[in-house]
């Protein structure tokens, strides 16, 4: 009975990392001094979990230091031991090692062993402190193992195990848990086969062999245990120490060393003591053997993602498919035998089946639909810890986190909202004397808030510490050449600054941030999801960096344009809005660069069949209609099309899948009648519209991706 | 003729093929014959209205709708240089399997379908150098039906992502 034990690699790592997740948080809410046996217990069984999963798919070093952490809970739980922040705050870098571990054995890459060693070695301390302090005080002393030294001539153990006759049935099996303690020294195996009835008494699946295990190292006797963890309530075993200078042990070991070739090999040993195949020691053999192949096989297999979904979700899924049957019968009915006077009954089925196909679709789309609980959870942590290291004092709430975003756009907005809380807890947030210099609170407010408007998701990060410095900013980009000597901006302009690349206002770099770098890419990465990204900041009182994402990347709400005689899609987002213009308002630059006084700005007007080179049916621009979107960095550009027409919901699909990029195409969408669709990207355009040599270009920047 | 006769008929036509050597399904283009591999047909469709992609070369007409997925589609006649002709009911997209770093469905305009063939290694004879004004890089062999002669199309070189800039 040979089990892929691979298959189920997926499901540890998952439920491995989730468990992580659980014990950080559940850290975090551990309040100092005070043993919440319920908080402990929540963390415990996490670790547990994690060390019984990693011994089981042979991950020693997961599981032994899972031990270590695991044995200092214990402590908290049984209140021999204290929260204090120093344990917590280890135990959290405990759970940072632990993730790193598991992450190194699912990529099967390297581990950093010095970091590992370092957290171990300070978890290690720490139970010994603990285990003097509470020698010292001896009432509780019961609870904790005395430890043991190894300076009394102990050599190692003697382990008596007997498994009880229906140890193999429990799924147990003694050739692993030898193999196990061969790893921790030096192992010798003695079996005793005295048991063994008569071949024809044999029950297969029962156990009649027992061992008498001599190992010399200096494993703890808790390792030990550990090895038969699971099968305590199933056998007889006795560990007792090895010492060098007894002469009864020195007479075992010889006798140890005479069977030794056999011993090592228990179940030969079981075919010369009966003459007959033992047919259970067979089997265990070929499952031993079966597991090598199985963890090579499994290095070779990529990850699959996975998604959790609830049981409402899909059972509200195979509803509305059980309608779109009855609809379907009902149609193919009425077109079984269909005369003039079912009309209406057609009309009717026909706009069911619409209702039908639109709730199935967003019940469909509801699936990858994840709270954005999973995107917020990292950042107690990540303010525990940036708090702790800049000595500031910051409240961290958390509202909205059942708002649900699409997984992909959760995915890639993870690192854009870091960058965004990081920002505010480095520059935002005042030190507490300052805080109360200011007369404010000396905790901070730093609040992380998601709801849901129109099809979109707004994030917002509000904090109340010292807002943007209007003039440092004007006066940075002055020094820059941003903007001129003597031109004046306003606030919200000001603000914008923040946005352009290389843009950082810090007096000091430190390794959280004012290198300079942020601002722009957080703006890239959001606009490349079709989102946007605003500041709104009031010095002295903090600021509110606004998010505002599309729901899904799957699906977007797109206006269809015309340009000569091709439709394309806008999408509806970056729209502001579209007017007639007259050809007397467009001022030009140098005779040709045409610009478009929009109330106090000039909005350069970009003829779209130009950039495609279409033949237009009108090149007067009072002919067409100039759209106004938002183009790269904020800057506004008009385009010129044709004539707008309808506005939709398009499901976008890739034009790279089978050709390549496009310069300012997004995608393309297949609309009503089946007919392809491009989709405009409208920062591509801005692009190409600088560049047109772009559009010869083969291999565009990752930008349009 | 039984129904069951009817279907047994093309399976009986074809237990004459020779089952060695490959089989490439032949297509026209004006008085031309070509062929490509069978197994990289995906498969034939009527002409349908495709949409241009801006700023690409003349002969990639555009791209179309293959049940969700949207395949680009070249022009043959385009793509070789030959006169226009307009498009006719036996006009055709050929949909194939294009290997390259991704395998790519690329479609191909061709005037006519033609036949398949089997093919052995043997009866394709080497491509002669026309120098420089015939392109045969695309060329695989050519192999004699008949009085006629097939060119075989080396799609994964003239389909590839930089042959469709």
């Amino acid at each position: 009975m040979s089990i892929d034990v691979s298959q189920f690699h997926d499901v540890f790592f998952e439920e491995s990392f989730e468990g992580l997740d659980a014990m950080e948080s559940g850290l975090l809410n551990l309040s100092i001094g005070t043993a919440d046996v319920e908080a402990i217990n929540t963390i415990f069984r996490a670790a547990h979990s994690i060390k019984g999963g990693a011994g089981t798919f042979g991950f020693m070093n997961v599981s032994e230091f899972t031990h270590v952490m695991e044995t200092l809970l214990d402590e908290m739980r049984n209140g021999v031991r204290d929260v204090t922040s120093e344990s917590t705050n280890l135990l959290l870098d405990a759970v940072d090692v632990l993730r790193e571990m598991l992450t190194a054995v699912q990529q099967k890459s390297d581990t950093d062993d010095e970091r590992i060693e370092n957290v171990r070695m300070k978890l290690e301390s720490m139970l010994n402190e603990s285990a003097q302090a509470v020698s010292e005080q001896a009432d509780v002393g019961e609870a904790v193992e005395p430890e043991l030294s190894g300076d009394d001539g102990q050599i190692g153990w003697t382990i008596e195990f007997k498994p009880h006759s229906h140890l193999l049935q429990t799924g147990n099996d003694p050739v692993r848990m030898f193999h196990e303690l061969e790893l921790m020294g030096d192992l010798s195996v003695v079996c005793h086969a005295a048991k063994l009835p008569a071949f024809s008494d044999i029950e297969p699946e029962d156990c009649y062999l027992s061992w008498t295990l001599t190992l010399e190292g200096d494993e703890s006797k808790d390792a030990i245990m550990e090895v038969f963890e699971w099968v305590d309530d199933d056998c007889d075993i006795s560990i007792e120490p090895l010492y060098s200078n007894e002469p009864l042990v020195e007479q075992q070991l010889e006798q140890k060393q005479a069977i030794e070739p056999e011993a090592a090999r228990p179940s030969e040993l079981v075919e010369n003591d009966t003459a007959e195949p033992e047919p259970v020691v067979m089997q265990d053999n070929k499952v031993v053997q079966a597991n090598a192949p199985t963890v090579a096989k499994a290095s070779t297999q990529p990850a699959t993602a996975s998604i959790r979904v609830g049981t409402d979700k899909i059972d509200s899924l195979i509803n509305l498919v059980g309608e779109l049957v009855i609809t379907q019968s009902m149609l193919s009915q009425i077109g079984d035998n269909f005369s003039e006077e079912m009309l209406p009954q057609l009309i009717d089925g026909l706009a069911q089946l619409e209702r039908n196909t639109r709730e199935m679709q967003e019940g469909i789309m509801r699936i990858r639909m994840l709270p954005i609980s999973f995107a917020f959870n990292r950042f107690p942590r990540l303010v525990h810890d940036m708090t702790d290291k800049m000595g500031k004092k910051v409240e961290l709430k958390l509202s909205g986190e059942q708002t649900e975003l699409d997984k992909t756009v959760m995915e890639k907005i993870g690192d854009p909202l870091v960058h965004l809380v990081r920002n505010s807890l480095d520059h935002g947030l005042e030190r507490p004397e300052v805080r109360r210099a200011a007369g404010k609170n000396e905790t901070g407010l730093l609040h992380l808030n998601a709801f849901h408007q129109g099809g979109n998701i707004i994030i917002e990060i509000t904090d109340d510490g010292a807002g943007l410095n209007d003039e440092k900013i004007l006066n940075k980009a002055r020094e820059r050449g941003l903007v001129a000597p003597n031109e004046e901006l306003s606030a919200e302009k000001i603000h914008e600054l923040i946005f352009l690349p290389g843009f950082s206002t810090a007096d000091t770099v430190t390794d959280v941030s004012g290198r300079g770098v942020g601002m722009d890419v957080v703006r890239k990465n959001i606009t490349s999801l079709g989102g946007s990204v605003d500041v709104v900041s009031k010095q002295g009182q903090g600021s509110t960096f606004t998010i505002r994402l599309p729901l899904t990347l799957a699906i977007m709400d797109g206006q269809t344009i015309r340009v000569a005689d091709q439709n394309y899609i806008l999408p509806l987002i970056s729209i502001s809005e579209s007017l007639e213009i007259k050809n007397s308002d467009i001022k030009r630059v140098s005779g040709k660069g045409e610009l478009y006084p929009l109330r106090n700005e000039y909005v350069p007007v970009i003829r779209v069949y130009e950039l495609f080179g279409l033949k237009p049916q009108t090149t007067d621009l009072e002919e067409g209609l100039l759209v106004v979107v938002d183009g790269a960095g904020g800057n506004k550009v008009g385009l010129f099309v044709d004539d707008l027409l309808g506005q939709q919901q398009v499901v976008i699909k890739s034009l790279e899948t089978n050709y390549r990029k496009v310069v300012g195409i997004s995608g393309a969408t297949i609309l009503g009648d089946g007919t392809v669709a491009l989709i405009l990207d409208v920062s591509g355009l801005v692009s190409l519209y600088k560049d047109p040599s772009l559009a010869k270009l083969m291999v565009v920047d990752e930008r349009v991706a | 003729m039984s129904e069951l006769q009817q279907v047994n008929q093309p399976l009986e036509s074809l237990e004459g093929v020779d089952v060695d050597g490959d089989q490439y399904l032949s297509f026209i283009l004006g008085d031309e014959e070509y062929g490509v591999e069978i197994l990289r047909v995906q498969e034939i469709k009527g002409w349908d209205n495709v949409t241009p992609i801006p700023n690409s070369p003349e002969y990639l007409c555009g791209v179309l709708n293959l049940r969700g997925t949207i395949v680009p589609v070249v022009d043959l006649r385009k793509r070789f240089e030959m006169p226009l002709k307009p498009y006719t009911p036996t006009t055709v997209v050929i949909v194939l399997k294009v290997e390259g770093v991704t395998m790519r469905t690329v479609g191909v305009i061709v005037d006519a379908v033609s036949d398949a063939h089997n093919v052995t290694e043997d009866n394709i004879h080497p491509t002669p150098e026309f120098g420089t004004h015939v392109d045969t890089r695309y060329i695989k062999g050519l192999v004699p039906i008949g009085a006629n002669m097939m060119m075989l199309l080396n799609i994964d070189q003239l389909l590839s992502v930089e042959a469709l800039g």
